[in-house]
């Protein structure tokens, strides 16, 4: 935990986007995390994406629920729209902000004891209803708030700090969120931004339910030998399957990329997600090739990161439900109650 | 490109731009953190030993430091470093118990410090705690030198100056006032065991026009001007002044006569007021006091009427910015000016002139007049003779002649003792000590401050012009004191990488307020400057790069904005980072007393 104040001033030379803004405008406050954890990396990756994108920092709203995970949205996009919600309920919070505006992007950070312990069944629901959103699940396999206890997530045999092995099986949020609709998976790795950062970006872009796996160390509680949530495990059987870097949409492609070995991701938006270096027989778009393929890389005990499955014209809440374009909270007294009249049109149309 | 070798004392020496700058390399941001704690003699004492005249420098220093400061870069105004000395200096307490100890059992050894300015005391100061017998001869009645004859009390009170001179002479310095040296063969024939110059720069320029010789008795050159005010000689001027040049000496010649009851002075330059030699703040308290300065006005003719100066003849010329980024002048087309002037003091420079010194007497002289001297051991080709200050490669200023003295004494010493000069010389060093006192508790003052630059409180303006006594400054109280004391940034707490603990986390880097730490593919150096987190583009500015991480990548500091705020070092989990208080060695002879 630091007491320090991070001073405000910034690096005279630090690139300004195309709001003016510098990466320094996007942050929060600052963190009061252990130091060293692996979360302080994703929120400085969500500050560099949203940056770099040179989107308003207003027009989000960040939403946790409970744990270390959840306090980072203090950390970035301190001029937007938050939520701290009770335990698990992450899910339920972020369906009606969603629903009532859906113009505001919508980011979600949970961790593996908000997500895959007590708010499983809102996880699993909100996934299913395809709320247009990025939900980021910060996975340290650890409850580190309450001095390390294994989560849900953590994977049998792996130890704890004791060297005690954990029993259970692990949940696979990923797995989960592949079965139950999300039309963008990934997973990866905090120590890795150059993956991170365009992963981040491409979920933004994605008009749908867009899941996040990051694998975060918890450098106080489940950084040691014998865990499978270490930087130093995670570096040694990372199966990275892809580089990615992200395109959007106004930009000019200027790079030369080998066809062969590349494939680029359109996006709704215009923008354009660029794998390269793809793992041979693996298919972005291949649902259930991509369920089979993680659960096969982890029974080899190898954590595969990148971008597991993609479907960028997969319908979102809104699609589904018919609403209107214009978000519900900014519809009008006169667009909810049109009149006699209309409801008379409308009684008409059932006889 | 390589892993930066932290253990070359000229490191982490580089990260302290005031200390890199500062001729006599005073461990400045060290000394500010004695203020800030009110440990005003510790911080007077440290001063004394690296430069020797803090009550002197704090007021008269040319200021190296400031345009070096790290906070010119990360904001605009440098710290007030020279103030701030002279904060040490003003409310010091008794500093007796620290001077050096001066043996009674002398070691045999006679030297000759010829000339009592502050390069011949600094010397004295160095040689006497080892035994040396010192002998000083001044052709003026007291020491001190130019900072005695050029600089005017207002900027430099009596009472200030003789306190560390006599500090010098008091520890045992055989003085001999009033001593004109005719003849260097004269002096050696004295059979010293060595002979240090330190007779400064004591010719001021002058300008052959025409009128120059018919109006001679209402010209002066400034330091000789400045120098019988000094001494009581002068104590008035009457009519309009002119003043020539730009710089320091002629801020200070200005501002005299306003003093001694000039109906009106104005400075006129050659050259634009940019590029002025003196200082900004000298010409901001001479504007200040209502002085107009005139600039690209070249003189052309003293104008004079029966023997009696009326005026000079200006040129008017513009300033054109040539493709080597210098300035030259043009004709502007005007007509030319005259201004009317009843005395003319010449301040267009100085320089060293030692007529004294027979050319056959073993001392070489290069084109320039000047001696040929070892620029480390300042020997010159007589290799009982060295040379310091002004007297050495012409004029500088007094902390220049601070740094030449310790050089000089050092070589005094290995002469003497029968060592070589250059090999024998003791090395630079650098230590590092932790400053991490617990989590979250480092012994130094990480915070940092976003103050502007203080403002340091003037003497009434009226009473001041009236009296040439009365000090204009009045120096920062205690309180203002501590308040600029918390603007240094600490550059000389270092931000120490030890790779081999480093788990590659990131922490560091997103912590950084000013990206300056990058975890990247190695490279050259050129290239590599453009893709940290921030670009590196300046390239005076030291790259730190580590050795290889686990990952293959290396971590790369760009030490040009660093705060030096320790969040780094704060939020590093395995203490891969440290803030460690760097302590440069730079050799003095004052190591080597008993």
């Amino acid at each position: 935990m630091t007491f320090v104040v991070k001073p405000r001033i910034r690096h005279p030379q630090l690139p300004v986007n195309d709001l003016g803004l510098t990466r320094r405008d996007y942050e929060g406050a600052v963190s009061t995390l252990c130091a060293g954890c692996g979360h302080d990396s994703v929120s400085a990756a969500i500050v560099a994406a949203c940056a770099e994108l040179s989107l308003p920092p207003h027009r989000f709203a960040k939403i946790s629920g409970i744990g270390c995970s959840s306090k980072t949205p203090s950390y970035f996009l301190n001029k937007s729209h938050g939520f701290n919600s009770v335990h698990g309920r992450m899910p339920s919070v972020a369906t009606g902000a969603n629903l009532a505006n859906r113009s505001l992007y919508c980011v979600g950070v949970s961790g593996d004891g908000d997500s895959a312990s007590i708010g499983l069944g809102q996880f699993a629901h909100i996934v299913r209803r395809r709320i247009n959103m990025v939900y980021i699940v910060d996975n340290n396999g650890t409850y580190g708030l309450t001095k390390g206890q294994f989560s849900a997530t953590n994977d049998r045999g792996s130890t704890s700090k004791k060297g005690v092995p954990n029993l259970y099986e692990p949940i696979d949020l990923v797995s989960m969120a592949l079965q139950i609709g999300a039309g963008f998976v990934a997973r990866s790795f905090s120590g890795d931004k150059k993956q991170l950062v365009p992963l981040i970006k491409a979920a933004l872009a994605h008009p749908g339910m867009a899941f996040l796996d990051v694998i975060s160390p918890c450098v106080a509680f489940n950084n040691h030998n014998g865990s499978t949530k270490s930087f130093d495990y995670v570096r040694g059987h990372s199966e990275r399957l892809m580089e990615a870097d992200f395109v959007p949409a106004q930009a000019e492609i200027t790079a030369d990329y080998d066809p062969g070995t590349t494939e680029d991701v359109r996006m709704p938006d215009g923008s354009i997600l660029r794998l390269s270096k793809v793992a041979r027989d693996f298919d972005v778009h291949d649902r259930i090739g991509a369920l089979e393929y993680v659960q096969r890389s982890q029974e080899r005990g190898e954590v595969a990161t990148g971008l597991l499955y993609v479907d960028p014209d997969a319908a979102d809440c809104h699609d589904i439900l018919g609403t209107v374009k214009t978000p519900l909270n900014a519809l009008t007294e006169a667009d909810l109650c049109p009149g006699e009249a209309a409801l008379e049109r409308l009684n008409e149309s059932f006889r | 490109m390589k892993p930066t070798n932290i253990q070359d004392p000229n490191y982490f020496h580089k990260v302290v731009d005031c200390q890199w700058a500062c001729p006599a390399h005073t461990p400045v941001p060290e000394y500010i953190r004695l203020i800030a704690q009110e440990r005003y003699t510790e911080a007077y004492m440290l001063n004394w030993d690296s430069n020797v005249f803090p009550g002197i420098l704090g007021r008269t220093c040319d200021r190296p430091c400031e345009p070096a400061c790290r906070r010119v870069r990360t904001e605009e105004k440098p710290v007030a470093i020279c103030r701030l000395k002279r904060v040490a200096a003003d409310h010091k307490g008794d500093i007796r118990p620290y001077m050096p100890r001066v043996p009674t059992a002398k070691n045999g050894k006679r030297i000759a410090l010829l000339g009592a300015g502050p390069a011949s005391l600094a010397v004295a100061r160095d040689l006497l705690p080892l035994g040396y017998e010192v002998h000083l001869f001044e052709k003026d009645p007291a020491g001190g030198g130019m900072m005695r004859s050029q600089i005017p009390a207002f900027r430099l009170p009596a009472d200030v100056l003789e306190e560390e001179v006599d500090l010098i002479l008091d520890m045992g310095v055989e003085c001999h006032f009033g001593h004109e040296i005719s003849s260097m063969k004269a002096m050696l024939d004295m059979d010293f065991d060595a002979y240090f110059v330190g007779t400064g720069a004591p010719r001021g320029r002058d300008l052959k026009l025409p009128g120059r010789d018919e109006v001679d008795e209402h010209i002066s050159i400034g330091i000789d001007w400045l120098s019988s005010v000094a001494f009581g000689h002068t104590d008035s001027i009457a009519g309009n002044v002119i003043v020539m040049g730009g710089g320091n000496t002629a801020m200070d010649c200005c501002r005299t006569s306003k003093r001694l009851g000039a109906e009106s002075v104005t400075v006129v330059v050659r050259s634009a007021f940019e590029v002025m030699k003196a200082s900004d703040w000298e010409k901001e308290d001479a504007m200040s006091e209502g002085i107009p300065i005139i600039n690209n006005r070249p003189p052309k003719e003293f104008v004079h009427e029966n023997g009696r100066l009326t005026g000079v003849v200006f040129g008017c010329v513009k300033p054109v910015k040539g493709d080597d980024g210098r300035l030259r002048y043009e004709p502007s087309g005007e007509d030319d000016v005259f201004l009317p002037a009843d005395h003319i003091l010449m301040a267009i420079g100085q320089e060293n002139h030692c007529p004294w010194i027979e050319r056959d007497a073993g001392i070489q002289f290069d084109k320039w007049d000047c001696p040929v001297l070892d620029e480390v051991t300042l020997q010159s080709t007589h290799p009982k003779v060295f040379f310091g200050g002004d007297s050495a490669f012409g004029p500088e200023n007094i902390i220049w002649a601070s740094a030449h003295a310790h050089q000089a004494a050092i070589s005094i010493h290995l002469f003497c003792q029968g060592k070589d000069l250059k090999t024998d010389r003791p090395p630079e060093g650098v230590n590092l000590i932790s400053t991490k006192m617990g989590i979250h508790e480092w012994s130094y003052d990480s915070e940092h401050d976003s103050s502007v630059r203080y403002l340091v409180p003037h003497a009434d303006k009226r009473q001041a012009l009236g009296n040439i006594k009365i000090e204009v400054e009045l120096g920062f109280d205690k309180r203002l004191g501590a308040k600029e004391a918390q603007r240094c940034l600490n550059c000389d707490v270092q931000t120490v990488f030890t790779d081999r603990l480093c788990i590659e986390c990131d922490a560091c880097v997103d912590i950084c307020p000013m990206d300056c730490i990058s975890f990247t593919e190695n490279g050259e150096e050129p290239e590599l400057r453009q893709r940290l987190m921030a670009p590196a583009v300046n390239g005076e500015q030291d790259l730190y790069v580590s050795g290889h991480l686990p990952t293959g990548r290396v971590m790369v500091k760009d030490e040009d904005v660093c705060l030096h705020c320790g969040l780094c070092a704060e939020r590093c989990p395995t203490n891969a980072w440290d803030m460690q208080r760097s302590v440069v060695h730079i050799p003095q002879l004052g190591s080597y007393a008993q």
